[in-house]
């Protein structure tokens, strides 16, 4: 997993005066599973097209084995996609849409009938081959998009938010069904999407991107662990971003307090981000709390409650499974290693807050087309 | 963004650019230049002055008056029968929008003449009217006779669009409107009426630049030696003894300038775009 | 439904119908009187078989609109992907624009401006070029805007990922356009090529314009034997050409409501 597969370098793209991708370095091993994330317009989807050849890069260079690519175009790049809503030829049935690709690359057609078969199976569509492609449900048109892809034996797949049109639970069938398709063909997979939930769970890495820019590469749990800005905390899962200083290595001051933790490397006192998961927080009595705060808002969520906590006028989420009722007064424990520090950031200040929760209006917003 | 187009692709529209440029820029261009140089091509504004000298200015009028009685007709017969038809099950509603636009596909010319048969003074409705007693009526020959013309030629031009418009209308708006207190009458004037503007709109022009153009109506039909504004188009460009391409060539561009401006106007009251619901 | 409406309705179609109706009655009356239905013949039919004139008038017209229809198929077809892909929104909204001027202007004003460029054509090359081919261009010219205009749409609605998948999939561009992205507009293209072949058969204005005295279309001949009189053989004609379009219009009908029937019983299956 280690050779170089693809490398993206200095990628910018600009587009009528508004910059899409700025400076872009990034670089992909053969057989990774690698999933770009972020918002709507993160230029995530653009990044993609550049791979596929749909889009020139203004600047930078492409590379595939370490030669640059930048010039062949889509048709004859060993890299295949699966499109957002598919793009399955509606005038073409199961079996001749997987068997495109093969008929363009002249392959007899006994080799195409044992391809296709080959593929159906792999998709689980055995039999469907003569069915029109309207009359598959959304599923079904999504593995057929996966079979008509891999059946020209492609070393990289690019997927473009692939599971977006399918309802949750379907989705989550797909996730374990294309993670052990990639484990079991061993081929590049680059995964777009902007659900962070998505992305932890089937990627070897993540990018997450916003504003045409890298915010952070890593694995799941380094993403999440060790957010590198209040923009990556607070994208990937909930975050309690604090505004505060770093008094010493492993002493940080926060919320009128001083907290122990286990960040070394800042100045003294440099102003920097504090970021606390909501379910790494421990619910105490008053007494025993070193902060303390009032309830002013609670939700059910199933496996535990969602609280709003106010500590001196800063709206704190805490996950807690002990019911607390709105106005209660509670104390607040938190360990060393839950308290993660992060520099200051062109993002500080932005996100972390709870005061205004506005979870709905960014799904709502996420779910707009990246481009155009 | 660069998307990859190669060259090919941007090429593509080319012929038919140059086709444009060719048959229609440059004819209008000659039209121009005609428009604005006598008859020894010397730039000059005669032509022009002779409009307004020579009662073309009249005639103008005249045209402008007929076709837009004609289309205020038009309208006033065809936005009750396009509701009407809107109103009725889908089947039906296919076979009356295919009885309106049957006549639409015969020749304007057999239309006017098979109208202009029925009228004649020896012809059959007169035939009716005088087995009843009423005798001598001039029905054909009249102004009247030109904007009934107009009426019967252009009417499916102004149902179609309209019902195509109507038809579309989302029914819940309707109920939405009976359920915030409408009546019948107020859900046609309050809703439907503005919702179906881009209808009338395309109906409007699409009735009246050829009514404001006419040359074969208005000769079938109406009085000798009655003549709008295509018929003295037509007599500049094609009769041999009175032909001057210089005037004829005035009248049209004023003739064209006067039908963009009316269509702007037009096209101000609807912000849609499209051109409504042309034929077919 | 209100007995008003129903009526209204009549009243509009009575009076839409009627003279075409009488027309096709007394084409059939023995005499060529215009009020009284003498007898029935066949009389004016044959003599509208026998008239040379009007025999050579239909075919130039079938093949003129067939000739011109073709031509501005593909030319449209090509034209509309063409402006379809431009980036620049400004040269799109001046080509789309320019190409919108022949359906927006008055039929008259697009003849004299193709007459006077054909006859300063004439003028320069020293003799006059109206004729067959004059009328093509011409046709073709009126033509293209209404293809493009039922193309475009189809292009419109077509994901534009579908011609990208198949590059992706290993097709040049040019493939790409003849496997996928024609056999989604072709529906479009098809409804052009029907609606350039009854405009060209239909126009009389402009033709009258581009013609010379050599070739004449069928609505010319009609203008020069209906001009100011009665001609019985005329009502044939018209009669004729009546109930051709209405049998055409009843099959395009009838399938249009067969195929509305299988979609929805399609739809229903799922």
């Amino acid at each position: 997993m280690s050779n170089k597969l693809l490398d993206l370098r200095n990628i910018s793209v600009c587009f009528d005066d508004a910059v899409i991708l700025k400076n872009i370095n990034l670089y992909i091993c053969d057989g990774e599973f690698i999933t770009l994330l972020g918002p709507s317009g993160c230029g995530k989807t653009t990044t993609l097209r550049i791979i596929a050849g749909f889009v020139n890069p203004d600047t930078g260079d492409v590379l595939f084995e370490g030669k640059r690519i930048n010039n062949i175009p889509s048709h004859k790049r060993e890299i295949n996609t699966i499109f957002q809503k598919y793009a399955l030829f509606p005038h073409l049935n199961v079996y001749e849409n997987i068997a495109f690709g093969l008929r363009l690359k002249k392959m007899p057609e006994k080799e195409i009938k044992n391809t296709v078969e080959e593929m159906l199976s792999l998709v689980n569509l055995k039999g469907f081959g003569k069915r029109n492609i309207n009359s598959l449900s959304g599923g079904q048109q999504q593995r057929v998009a996966i079979a008509r892809a891999l059946a020209v034996r492609p070393r990289v797949l690019l997927l473009d938010e692939p599971l977006g049109a399918l309802d949750l639970k379907l989705r989550k069938d797909m996730q374990n069904e294309l993670k052990s398709i990639q484990q079991r063909l061993g081929i590049t997979f680059i995964y777009v999407t902007h659900d962070q939930e998505e992305a932890l769970s089937m990627s070897d890495t993540v990018v997450v991107m916003d504003n045409g820019e890298i915010q952070q590469i890593g694995t799941p749990l380094d993403i999440y662990n060790e957010p590198k800005n209040a923009f990556v905390a607070d994208f990937i899962g909930e975050s309690n971003i604090l505004d505060g200083k770093m008094l010493d290595d492993y002493r940080c001051f926060f919320s009128g307090k001083e907290f122990k933790c286990l960040d070394t490397g800042f100045e003294k006192n440099e102003p920097v981000d504090v970021v606390v998961r909501p379910e790494d927080v421990d619910v105490v009595p008053v007494e025993e709390g070193m902060v303390c705060g009032t309830v002013t808002n609670l939700t059910f969520k199933g496996v535990h409650y969602e609280i709003i906590v106010d500590i001196g006028n800063f709206k704190w989420m805490i996950q807690t499974t002990d019911y607390q009722p709105v106005g209660a007064h509670i104390g607040l424990k938190i360990d060393p290693d839950a308290i993660h520090v992060m520099k200051k950031s062109e993002y500080s200040g932005k996100f972390g807050d709870y005061s205004t929760f506005s979870d709905e209006i960014e799904e709502m917003s996420i779910n707009d087309e990246e481009q155009e | 963004m660069k998307k990859n187009n190669t060259l090919a692709q941007r090429l593509l529209a080319a012929p038919h650019i140059l086709w444009s440029v060719l048959f229609i820029v440059a004819p209008l261009a000659i039209v121009v230049f005609y428009a604005f140089t006598d008859s020894s091509f010397g730039f000059s504004f005669s032509n022009f002055s002779k409009l307004f000298n020579d009662g073309t200015v009249e005639v103008f009028t005249l045209s402008l008056a007929f076709a837009f009685c004609a289309t205020c007709i038009c309208l006033v017969v065809a936005y009750p029968l396009a509701y009407f038809i809107s109103r009725t099950s889908r089947k039906t509603q296919n076979t009356l929008v295919m009885l309106s636009m049957l006549p639409m596909w015969m020749n304007f010319l057999l239309r006017t003449y098979a109208l202009s048969f029925l009228l004649e003074d020896t012809g059959f409705l007169n035939n009716i009217l005088a087995s009843v007693g009423i005798d001598g009526v001039s029905l054909i020959n009249t102004p009247g006779a030109v904007i009934f013309g107009m009426v019967y030629n252009f009417l499916p031009y102004m149902i179609l669009p309209i019902h195509s418009v109507i038809s579309k209308i989302d029914k819940n708006v309707i109920e939405a409107a009976e359920d915030l207190g409408c009546n019948r009458l107020r859900v046609i004037f309050r809703v439907i009426m503005p919702l179906s503007l881009p209808g009338i709109v395309s109906g409007i022009t699409m009735v009246f630049v050829p009514s404001v153009s006419t040359f074969y109506i208005s000769q079938q039909l109406g009085p000798t030696d009655f003549v709008l504004i295509g018929d003295v188009i037509e007599t500049y460009f094609k009769s041999s003894a009175a032909s001057s391409y210089h005037l004829g060539s005035a009248i049209s561009l004023v003739l064209m300038v006067l039908i963009f401006i009316c269509m702007a106007v037009m096209n101000h009251f609807s912000d849609d775009e499209s051109t409504g619901g042309i034929i077919v | 439904m209100k007995i008003g409406s129903k009526l209204y309705m009549a009243l509009v179609f009575l009076l839409l119908y009627s003279p075409i109706v009488v027309l096709i009655v007394f084409s059939f009356n023995s005499s060529n009187s215009m009020a009284v239905f003498e007898g029935f013949s066949l009389k004016w039919y044959k003599e509208l078989f026998n008239n040379d004139a009007a025999i050579s008038a239909l075919l130039n017209s079938l093949i003129l609109a067939f000739s011109s229809a073709i031509i501005s198929t593909i030319l449209g077809t090509v034209a509309a992907v063409g402006i379809h892909k431009m980036r620049s929104k400004y040269v799109k909204s001046v080509v789309t624009n320019v190409t919108n001027i022949p359906m927006m202007n008055p039929d008259i004003v697009t003849g004299i401006s193709m007459m006077l460029l054909f006859a300063l054509c004439g003028t320069l090359i020293g003799f006059g070029i109206l004729g067959f081919w004059t009328l093509l261009i011409a046709h073709i010219t009126f033509n293209i805007p209404y293809v493009i205009l039922s193309v475009m749409p189809k292009l419109k609605q077509m994901d534009p990922r579908l011609p990208e998948a198949a590059m992706d999939l290993g097709c040049t561009p040019l493939q790409a356009f003849f496997k996928v992205e024609f056999h989604e507009i072709l529906p479009g293209i098809f409804s052009g090529l029907l609606m350039a072949f009854t405009l060209s058969l239909d126009d009389f204005v402009i033709s009258y314009f581009c013609a010379g005295n050599t070739f004449q279309t069928l609505p010319i001949f009609i203008y020069s034997q209906t001009k100011k009189r009665v001609t019985p053989d005329m009502n044939a004609l018209c009669a004729i050409i009546f109930i051709t379009i209405l049998v055409l219009l009843l099959v395009r009908n009838f399938a249009t409501d067969r195929q509305l029937g299988k979609n929805s019983r399609r739809k229903a299956r799922n």
